[in-house]
């Protein structure tokens, strides 16, 4: 972190604003894509909009405590902390707020900080359901850890650093540069976790709301789902734009804005496809099958990669 | 068999001294810690009208059902979230718990059983909520209108927004109601839950009319 400056925090807000806004135009397309899929006509594109600002206009709440109060706020550091953390475009000021030489690591654990902060709200909740699924969820979160952790330990072998900055400058000058390309195997084995952190289809079984209705958030309503629903619009964005850095490349600043945005939208908009078009095609796994899934293909090309990592570089 | 369950559950209400894993014991009152008896208030609508306006907007075009189907109505729910009739593309979703639902629709016949379930489901409800009675049944109780365990009208007993008759009404007729319901909230004259908190006791003394075994606190949220 090169210097402290009080634009920082504007900037930072500012992030998490153009990333809301993003990430509610995202999921009305998602939305949209999901019911074509299903032959339906599906949600209007601005609907999440809707939903959101009805959340946050709602008149009453009931808390269950202050761990109650904490989960969402936990939940919601979680996205906004990958998101601050994380360079969306390299060398944009505005985007780039908090980036610091050993930002991978911090990042990792604001992935997994969303998750323990409902651990302990759902609890306080006192819904068994909550209690149960969160306990579900928290297994399948540190299942998909693992790999996402093993590849990228074999990219930090790889590039001899751990700040994502200096990961993205290393994949510059062309698309055969990408960690895609050069390290091929830690690039599936985090592809593959992504699926399981994205909520979607073959693991998205912890907030079914066919076994345990709704899932963690079983008793958050009013103004705390609205928190928890402002993060599960910025969550899905940093992650993909955390895997846009890690292993395509990151987002150059090039000489048009134009061209930058555009270059940002569709790396990001094809990574997230990417579980779009495995949550459409594949059918819900339980949770001891997705864990077994986990703790053997993505784990072991994992491995393969941190080996593969050490022995070359 | 089935009168000592009955008896098993009234026995789970009674306040008790329960050991924990640690030797400690403390006292649990299931009457008082389970649900919380606090009287609902008025929540009246923001001052600053143009906001008011808006936020009815929103709430118009984003509708939360409660996925509780009271009565057989309810099977008219389903066809909506199908290819045929798509209600999501009118923003119509569905929860599973009333906590994050905001309309909750009255499938058809109330019987008293089912009644103190829809007391305490809409209790829980937050927010502005608003309810749909939906077939004849809910009107004046249709078909059911001298049997000796369904109510009659429905809003003697929670305040109802807009009701479809019909014995069943197709999933049309839903849409069509939900259409009315959306005009009614943006107009901000689906003020039901304001008008529950005002009158609630005559809601309260006409529900424990005719349930007779109120194991529960007067509002349960």
């Amino acid at each position: 972190m090169d210097g402290f400056s009080y634009n920082k925090i504007l900037f930072a807000a500012l992030t998490i604003f153009f990333t809301i806004n993003y990430g509610l135009i995202l999921q009305g397309i998602i939305g949209k894509i999901y019911a074509r899929v299903g032959r339906r006509i599906g949600i209007r594109l601005f609907q999440p909009y809707f939903n959101i600002i009805r959340q946050w206009a709602t008149r009453s709440a009931i808390s269950h405590g202050v761990m109650y109060y904490l989960g969402p706020v936990f939940r919601f550091t979680g996205g906004a902390g990958i998101l601050i953390f994380t360079p969306l475009i390299l060398d944009a000021p505005l985007f780039n707020s908090f980036t610091y030489a050993g930002d991978v690591v911090l990042v990792s654990y604001f992935i997994f900080l969303g998750t323990l902060g409902m651990a302990l709200g759902g609890g306080e909740a006192g819904h068994p359901y909550s209690a149960i699924a969160v306990t579900r969820g928290l297994a399948q979160t540190a299942a998909f850890e693992i790999s996402l952790m093993l590849a990228i330990y074999s990219i930090a072998v790889q590039y001899n650093t751990i700040s994502i900055t200096e990961i993205i400058r290393a994949q510059q000058g062309g698309v055969l540069n990408w960690t895609l390309f050069t390290n091929p195997i830690a690039t599936a084995a985090a592809m593959l976790a992504f699926l399981g952190s994205m909520m979607r289809s073959p693991f998205d079984v912890v907030l079914a709301p066919q076994e345990i209705p709704v899932g963690p958030p079983t008793e958050y309503q009013s103004q705390f789902l609205a928190m928890l629903m402002t993060n599960r619009t910025i969550f899905p964005v940093a992650k993909t734009v955390l895997y846009v850095n890690l292993f395509f490349g990151g987002v150059a600043l090039y000489d048009s804005y134009l061209l930058t945005f555009v270059v940002f939208f569709l790396k990001t908009f094809f990574v997230y496809l990417w579980s779009v078009f495995v949550g459409v095609s594949f059918p819900r796994f339980r949770v001891d099958q997705s864990i077994r899934f986990f703790i053997k293909w993505p784990l072991l090309i994992g491995v393969i990669a941190v080996v593969a990592a050490n022995i070359r570089y | 068999m089935a009168k000592m369950n009955y008896k098993k559950r009234w026995a789970d209400l009674e306040k008790r001294i329960v050991v924990s894993p640690e030797g400690e014991e403390f006292e649990v009152d299931p009457m008082q810690d389970y649900f919380c008896d606090a009287k609902p208030r008025v929540h009246p609508p923001n001052k600053i009208a143009p906001l008011e306006k808006f936020a009815n907007w929103c709430r118009a075009e984003s509708i939360y059902i409660l996925g509780f189907g009271t009565g057989c109505g309810a099977i008219e729910m389903r066809p909506l979230s199908s290819a045929m009739y798509d209600a999501y593309r009118f923003g119509v979703n569905w929860r599973a718990t009333p906590r994050q639902a905001t309309v909750f629709v009255i499938g058809g016949y109330a019987s008293v059983k089912t009644m103190k379930r829809i007391v305490r489901s809409y209790e829980q409800m937050q927010g502005p909520k608003f309810v749909l009675g939906l077939c004849s049944c809910t009107i004046n109780g249709g078909m059911y209108w001298d049997s000796y365990n369904t109510v009659n009208r429905l809003d003697h007993y929670i305040p109802v927004d807009v009701y479809i008759t019909g014995c069943m009404p197709r999933p049309e007729a839903l849409l069509d109601a939900i259409d009315q319901l959306k005009k009614r909230i943006k107009s901000g004259r689906a003020e039901g839950q304001n008008k529950y908190a005002e009158n609630f006791e005559w809601y309260k003394a006409n529900q424990k009319k005719i349930i007779k075994n109120w194991d529960m606190p007067d509002y349960s949220w």
